[in-house]
């Protein structure tokens, strides 16, 4: 009944993997930048509560990022192995942000090690701090280098094809290639939004378990605020992101939005089923939205589905992807700014228990928001590998036994990721917050 | 020098890099299981624990900048090794990743657990064999072309002399190299016990080592003559590395220098690596791929160059940093801080 597909099952291993790291690789980016707030915070208003804070992050750090290292390996890997005709030609064009990628982990790494043993070290607090910027800054060049990569496979530049021969390589232009400006930005904002929201989630849950100490309400202050700054410039960028798809990548953006025919005063379609004639039924329009996400006026015209052949459509499930990451993009901003509004009229109490279920409900939520805009993007690609020149079928290897790869990589997957998670909360729960601030004398 | 040869210096450096870092990592791990059976982790896991648990990350990162360095200099190799290495590329892949995930869970979660520890200690002797495969297969016979397609053959790889040699050999100057960085760190903490315990490691392992080595050459003389024959033509580099051998052993028999004597471990492994790589040139895998026909373009060479000394600048400083405080600051090793 099966037959052996050695292309759809490297998609298959190549998105579970992903799928993985990226959940570790996006809480890479994004504590750093949070531990950094705590302990600056620390040493500013001479509070240890937020000092505590940030050690006790980063001491959970060490974990995922240890998962983030091991997948990020796999991953690295894998590319050559499951894609050997496309990192082949990715070699000769977009080896370059890659090779970068390992200086952004050395360096990452060699001062994440520094950081996390130095903790009483020096006479003065503050050069502990600094040590951490070169940490976060190296979070953030992988992140931005990786992104760069993608940013190619989407809107390839910086070569010339003639004959079947690559000639006249520009690495940079390939580098900074059309995609590059938005996705950057809106996976790094995006990564900050989701590590506030997950550390945010977490204080939000031990204050409604009847934990009422303020290092509690201090690190929801702290990472609730961070939250709802990036989830404004989230949303932003997301809006700018729209318009680079409508300009360079039209039949992504229609797949998402289920627009079948070229329009001007399109409208935004939410939610909704398919019926077999491409008519849409059950699903919330939104007039002239998508005009306006695609090119900032309701009565631009915006390309739909008929204009390309039908062999080069993604697969149009990718609609539901794009919204939900949307809709949980907007539940994030609204909870956000909700709760910075609480916090600043004093009359209004923003630890009241609706306000916090929400919080921690984002947490999770914004996880999955970033796997969905993952999906979304990747999926939308679809057939191609490299947008216009290299379908996904032409970059695949053809080795056999792919299949068995899979198996072994799901149950490492499950291994890892359910370690992760028992070590994390033994961590935490043999040495609560209450019994640390009494242990080191803040009490 | 022309940007081939450019290339492959800086990939195969930064492998020797990875060879000397990760051996001591994967040997730690192999003593620390040992002697916890034996009972006598108590005297040196402090010793481990102190040394490695700052630095395990960084060793990784090696190993990634070789594999991806090295499709950046020589794209075809992702074709052909990426090619037919998917089962052993992906078993390397899951032992890396349990060990270092199962690394940072012993060390910041759980302390001593057997389990953890016993997968360390296993995963450090059997990544280094499954990662010499990457070695024997590129001195060529293991993997073959036909037309478009190209396959490796595990049965000649798991019935030939010459890639067990090397097994061999990779897992005893693990434990070779490890056990020679450990007493002396041992010895700089002035933990006297676990140095005891440490140098007697060194010394076993020391003539084992040779032996194996010597193993390597006889069986690639048989399997590859053409790239033996070349090594013959730089034998002063491997009877160099025979000399600082020497020197070695005898400064951890007497007990001194154990700086010197490990620096001497270095060279030897310096010596021996540089010239297998040298005299394995110009091939990247015998017969089918050079490093001039795998070559990327010159503008990707020139930036990928200027990457290169660009990322030095910020490493050298920050290793140099790294080093400071943890390897060569006497109060940190011996625990006061
Ligand atoms: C917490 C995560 C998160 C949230 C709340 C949002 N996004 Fe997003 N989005 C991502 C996380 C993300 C991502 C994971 O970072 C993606 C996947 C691929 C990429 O480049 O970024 C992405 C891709 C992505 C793309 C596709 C870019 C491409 O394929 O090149 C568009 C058009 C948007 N987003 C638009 C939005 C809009 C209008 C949002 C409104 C609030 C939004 N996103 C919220
Ligand atoms: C990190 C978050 C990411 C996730 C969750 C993700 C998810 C996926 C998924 C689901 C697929 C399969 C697509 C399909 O079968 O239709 C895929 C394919 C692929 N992705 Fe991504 N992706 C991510 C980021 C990236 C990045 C940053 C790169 C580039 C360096 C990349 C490179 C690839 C390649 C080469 C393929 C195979 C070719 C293809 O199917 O188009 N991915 N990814
Ligand atoms: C959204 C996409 C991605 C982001 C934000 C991201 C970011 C990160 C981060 C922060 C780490 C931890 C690095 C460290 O602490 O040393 C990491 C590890 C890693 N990532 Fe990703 N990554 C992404 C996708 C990918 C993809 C597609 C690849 C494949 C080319 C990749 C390759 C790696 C590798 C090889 C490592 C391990 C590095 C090491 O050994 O230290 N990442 N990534």
């Amino acid at each position: 009944m099966f037959e052996y597909d050695p292309v759809f099952l490297s998609r298959i291993l190549t998105g579970i993997t992903l799928a993985v790291h990226v959940i570790f690789a996006t809480v890479g980016v994004g504590v750093p930048l949070m531990i950094a707030l705590a302990e600056w915070m620390g040493i500013k208003r001479n509070d240890e509560h937020y000092r505590l804070l940030a050690r006790r992050w980063a001491r959970g750090f060490v974990i995922t990022v240890a998962i983030g290292v091991v997948t990020g390996t796999a991953i690295g890997l894998q590319l050559s192995l499951l894609w050997p005709n496309f990192m082949q030609m990715a070699g000769h064009v977009i080896s370059l942000p890659l090779f970068m990628e390992t200086f952004a982990f050395f360096f990452e790494a060699i001062f994440l090690g520094i950081y996390l043993y130095t903790w009483d070290r020096f006479k003065k607090k503050i050069y502990h701090f600094f040590i951490l910027i070169p940490v976060a800054l190296g979070a953030m060049a992988s992140g931005f280098f990786i992104t760069t990569v993608n940013g190619f496979m989407n809107a390839p530049r910086g070569f010339d094809l003639e004959n079947g021969v690559l000639t006249n390589i520009r690495p940079l232009e390939a580098m900074f290639n059309p995609a590059t400006p938005t996705k950057v930005a809106h996976v790094l904002s995006s990564a900050y939004l989701t590590t506030a929201f997950v550390l945010a989630a977490i204080a939000a849950f031990a204050i409604l378990r009847g934990k009422d100490h303020v290092y509690h309400k201090k690190a929801l202050h702290l990472t609730m605020t961070a939250a709802a700054i990036f989830a404004i410039s989230t949303a932003i960028i997301g809006d700018f992101s729209g318009k680079y798809l409508a300009k360079y990548q039209p039949e992504k953006l229609a797949a998402a939005e289920w627009h079948f025919e070229t329009s001007t005063e399109a409208p935004l379609i939410l939610g909704g089923v398919l019926q077999e004639n491409n008519e849409v039924k059950y699903a919330l329009e939104i007039p002239y939205a998508l005009s306006i996400l695609a090119h900032g006026t309701p009565d631009a015209e915006v390309i739909g589905l008929e204009e390309f052949p039908e062999e080069e459509l993604p697969p149009l499930i990718v609609h539901y992807f794009f919204d939900l990451m949307v809709g949980i993009g907007m539940f994030l901003a609204f909870v956000s700014i909700l709760y910075v509004l609480f916090a600043k009229v004093r009359k209004w109490n923003e630890w009241n228990k609706p306000l916090l279920w929400a919080i921690v409900a984002g947490g999770p939520l914004s996880l999955l928001a970033i796997e969905m805009g993952w999906f979304f993007a990747e999926l939308g690609r679809q057939p191609w590998l490299l947008v216009g020149y290299m379908t996904v079928e032409q970059g695949a290897t053809t080795s056999e036994h792919v299949d068995l790869m899979i198996v072994l990589f799901v149950l490492l997957y499950i291994v890892l990721c359910t370690t992760c998670a028992t070590v994390l909360r033994k961590m935490f729960k043999n040495n609560p917050v209450e019994k640390e601030l009494h242990d080191r004398g803040m009490e | 020098m022309s940007y081939e040869v450019i290339g492959i210096t800086v990939l195969w450096t930064f492998l020797y890099g990875y060879l000397i870092v990760a051996s001591i990592d994967f040997g730690a791990g192999f003593f620390s299981y040992y002697s916890t059976i034996t009972k006598k982790n108590h005297l040196i896991n402090k010793v481990i624990v102190r040394y490695l648990s700052p630095v395990w990350e960084v060793t990784n990162v090696f190993l990634v900048f070789f594999f991806i360095g090295i499709v950046g200099f020589f794209p075809s190799t992702a074709y052909y090794y990426g090619t037919t290495l998917l089962i052993p590329g992906s078993i390397a892949i899951v032992l890396l990743a349990i060990r270092g995930s199962y690394y940072a869970f012993h060390h910041y979660g759980e302390k001593g657990n057997n389990f953890y520890q016993a997968l360390y200690g296993a995963t450090g002797l059997l990544i280094p064999a499954s990662l010499s495969v990457v070695l024997t297969i590129s001195e060529g016979g293991f993997i073959y072309k036909y037309e478009d397609s190209v396959w490796l053959d595990y049965g000649a790889l798991f019935t030939s002399f010459y890639s067990w040699a090397v097994v061999i050999l990779a897992l005893v100057s693990v434990l070779y190299i490890s056990a020679y960085f450990l007493a002396y760190y041992a010895k700089t903490a002035q933990d006297e016990k676990a140095f005891d315990v440490l140098r007697k490691y060194a010394l076993n392992w020391s003539l084992p080592t040779i032996l194996a080595s010597v193993l390597v050459f006889f069986a690639l003389s048989d399997h590859n003559p053409e790239h033996f024959d070349k090594m013959l033509e730089l034998s002063w580099m491997f009877s160099l590395s025979f000399l600082f051998f020497l020197g070695a052993v005898y400064l951890m028999w007497k007990k001194k220098h154990l700086g010197v004597a490990f620096i001497l471990v270095m060279l030897q492994f310096a010596t021996a690596f540089f010239g297998y790589g040298a005299s394995h040139m110009p091939y990247l895998l015998y017969p089918y791929l050079t490093i001039y026909d795998g070559f990327t373009n010159e503008a990707m060479a020139v930036a990928l160059i200027t990457a290169f000394i660009a990322g030095l600048c910020l490493l050298i400083p920050s290793l140099y940093l790294l080093m400071r405080l943890f390897l060569f600051d006497n109060k940190y090793v011996q625990g006061k801080k």
